[in-house]
């Protein structure tokens, strides 16, 4: 462990303004080199104002997809006004035309297009309109819900496996994030909503190495992973020490934390565009296993998962530093009393928190691809698998991921697949009604 | 670079509907978080239920008062499911409950099997007929320089800003009240006031409804001047309304109109700046789209510093702080 710099107060949170400066300074001087790559793709905007945004063109584009695959070749014709354009989705599934003007448009996506297997969800519903009221930015998505082509589907047993399998993915890949939040709840009792965001940093990591710069998928995890437990490391020396030194309250760190992950989130999508990016590194080889078809990139990442995870177990048990990490979640006064640098263990902390992070950024990329508010999308998740296995306990944040990651993929045999997420919370308000503390919470951590 | 028109749209802000809801908005989020301590994460959820809560029945063809009491009844609902489970327990877990419930709100509204209701993803137009039926204002263009309106565009903002008024007036005289007093003891310490004999559980879910209500009002405001789109809910919007409480204060009265105000004002600023800046090609090296992510970037950094340096806002006293748990 690198030992800790002594610095005043003053002296660190000044560094700390220094950082958050030169990381605008940087952002402004480091976009020229990466705007080649930014994307041309319809930026997201999150609150449009009346005046919209304002660049020159006007176009209506989508993604085709068909649950997380994109579906490629489908052509969608856009009438209106005497103008017609047919686009055709490209690899990512997303189509896009130019518009002449603010106008009324009919959109139909050609269903002989679609490829064999894959349908409209609703056949009457391949055609969806755009109204000249609706232009408040020059941007206007239409999204075509697809489905698996219903002729073809399997028993409930395979398909109730398919998704049990992939549910247990889902949910080791979440467990080595949320073991993360736990163990810096734990010892610090922050809420870090910035978490998400050193998921997607591993994602992007591994992305740039390996599709950009073309390393081997391996190596470029390795990387994530260090990366991500120097940005945990320097997330903790930059922005948490300095308040805790401070005093600053509990429920202001967690406010600042979601300061920092708006501003992270923000500085990705500037770096990288608003489009997804495809992780295509060779891992995407269907397996049939009896009734399961996985791929590669998907046995690989539970595996790793697991060995990764027992590490982890085996690290909090068997080891002094582990040990001491266990003591300080439990009450920081006594242990820093009985000789443990509290300091030093919560920087620890941090470092494997930004790891795993990094690491489940990198197999959720392979998982689904690579976005800049990827992280976000599964921070509540991970929140749920932290609360329902009771704040604060790492076994507990293990439990709740499976049970999570199961319960996401398994409701999709009964409800829509876009309100998957949505059951997945609503079990945790649930949980929270009937046995407050988690499965595995004790029960004075509740207030 | 036309400076004239880059203060003139800024200054446009200053009365712009869109900054009377946030302010509205801001100031139910006062009643959870300034006097009452609660951790509301999920404003956005009352704004996405205000907005269908009107815009759904106005399109089955209710009247503008039906509409509007559907909108702030749904507010009530979501406000007692929201509370029921939560508020018995520590403040960090209603955090992650609201926010959690915000998207459940959201992910049902863009969900393709209530696409007759709610329009999914593409949202829901074509509301606005009953609110300017009752527009007292004749056709024309009224107005001088940058706030120049047509009759339409003067009646929301009217609207708009008496409610702030009237809210704001509420709160006022409600924090002077026995009632008041109990919420902010809540804030300080519950076991003292549990202690006097009040029913906490009560005053608080009483806090919520008020504050969850005066959100739905904000959720009607906001989708006035544009359509009803889910993507314009995510948390995102939540964290906005949490920066303007705190810029201005969030125990206070002005607090959060003053923030709404200066958040929308600098928003504009920037982005007129930046553009106009990368127009005359002094920035050629960012597109526009970058331009309006850095002042995101800004506002998560803005965010960070105010909570660190400046908890309690620009009208705030340091006493009267709810940063105790």
């Amino acid at each position: 462990m690198i030992a800790g710099i002594r610095l005043g107060r003053a002296t660190r949170l000044t560094t700390m303004l220094l950082a958050v400066i030169a990381l605008c300074a940087g952002l402004v001087i480091g976009s020229g080199a990466l705007s080649a790559s930014a994307s041309t793709a319809p930026a997201p905007t999150p609150t449009p104002t009346e005046e919209g945004d304002f660049t020159s063109t006007y176009t209506i584009g989508g993604i085709l997809r068909d649950g997380d695959n994109l579906v490629a070749g489908a052509e969608v014709t856009v009438e209106g006004d005497g103008f017609t354009e047919t686009a055709t989705s490209d690899d990512s599934g997303r189509w896009s035309v130019a518009v002449p003007g603010r106008g009324e448009y009919t959109v139909t996506l050609d269903v002989e297009t679609l490829p064999d297997g894959v349908e409209l969800r609703d056949p009457d519903r391949a055609s969806a309109t755009v109204g000249s009221d609706e232009w408040l930015t020059n941007t206007i998505t239409r999204s075509f819900p697809l489905g698996v082509d219903t002729r073809q589907t399997t028993g409930f047993f395979e398909q109730f496996l398919q998704r049990f399998v992939a549910g247990l993915n889902f949910g080791l890949l979440i467990a080595l994030a949320a073991i993360g939040i736990t163990l810096i709840f734990g010892t610090t009792g922050l809420n870090n909503f910035a978490h998400g965001e050193m998921v997607t940093f591993g994602a992007i990591v591994a992305w740039v190495t390996s599709v950009l710069l073309g390393v081997n998928i391996f190596v470029a995890m390795i990387v994530a992973l260090i990366l991500g437990g120097v940005f945990g490391y320097l997330n903790d020396w930059l922005l948490w020490k300095p308040l805790r030194r401070k005093g600053v309250k509990l429920v202001q760190a967690m406010i600042v934390s979601i300061g920092l992950a708006i501003a992270l989130r923000y500085l990705y999508l500037f770096f990288i565009g608003g489009d997804t990016k495809t992780m295509n590194v060779g891992l995407s080889d269907a397996v049939v296993l009896g009734p399961v078809r996985i791929t590669t990139g998907s046995i690989i990442s539970m595996a790793l998962s697991v060995i990764v995870l027992v590490l982890v177990g085996l690290f909090l048990t068997r080891t002094r530093i582990g040990k001491a990490t266990r003591a300080v979640s439990d009450n920081p006064s006594l242990a820093a009393a009985s000789g443990i640098d509290v300091d030093r263990i919560i920087r620890i902390v941090w470092v494997l928190a930004g790891s795993l992070a990094a690491l489940a950024g990198v197999m959720l990329a392979l998982y689904r691809q690579v976005s800049w508010d990827m992280g976000f999308q599964v921070l509540l998740l991970m929140f749920a698998a932290v609360t329902l296995g009771g704040l604060g306990s790492a076994y507990g944040a293990l439990v709740g991921s499976i049970v999570v990651g199961l319960f996401v993929e398994l409701s999709t045999l009964f409800i829509p697949p876009d309100l998957k997420y949505a059951a997945a919370l609503v079990v945790l308000i649930v949980v929270l009604l009937v046995r407050p503390q988690g499965i595995l919470g004790r029960k004075e951590r509740v207030g | 670079m036309d400076w004239g028109n880059i203060f003139g749209n800024a200054v446009g802000e200053i009365i712009s509907p869109t900054t009377a809801a946030y302010a509205l908005a801001a100031i139910g989020l006062g009643i959870h978080f300034g006097y009452t301590g609660l951790l509301n994460f999920g404003q956005a959820a009352f704004l996405l239920i205000g907005a269908y809560g009107f815009a759904i029945p106005t399109l089955a063809g209710a009247p503008l008062i039906v509409a509007v009491l559907c909108a702030i009844v749904c507010s009530v609902i979501f406000a007692f499911i929201l509370g029921i489970p939560t508020l018995r327990l520590r403040a960090d877990y209603l955090a992650i409950v609201t926010i959690a419930s915000a998207e459940v709100v959201r992910y049902i509204v863009t969900t393709t099997g209530l696409t007759d209701f709610t329009g999914a993803a593409n949202g829901l137009s074509g509301f606005k007929g009953t609110f300017a039926a009752v527009n007292p204002i004749p056709e024309g263009t009224y107005g001088f320089g940058p706030f120049t309106y047509n009759e339409y565009d003067w009646w929301v903002r009217i609207v708009g800003w008496v409610l702030v008024a009237l809210a704001s007036v509420l709160v006022f005289l409600l924090m002077r009240s026995p009632w008041g007093r109990v919420v902010k003891g809540i804030r300080e310490d519950e076991d003292a006031v549990r202690s006097l004999g009040k029913n906490v559980y009560s005053y608080k879910m009483q806090a919520l409804i008020l504050g969850g209500g005066l959100g739905s009002v904000a959720g009607i405001i906001f989708i006035l001047p544009r359509a009803v789109q889910p993507a314009n809910y995510t948390t995102g919007l939540t964290f906005f309304i949490w920066t303007i409480m705190l810029l201005g204060g969030a125990a206070t009265i002005f607090g959060p109109i003053v923030g709404s105000m200066i958040f929308w004002v600098v928003l504009s600023l920037t982005q007129g700046i930046l553009y106009g800046a990368i127009e005359s090609g002094a920035l050629s090296f960012l597109s526009t789209t970058q331009a309006g992510q850095i002042r995101f970037i800004l506002v998560g950094v803005a965010l960070m510093l105010l909570v660190i340096f400046r908890p309690q806002g620009i009208f705030g006293n340091k006493k009267e702080l709810s940063f105790s748990v």
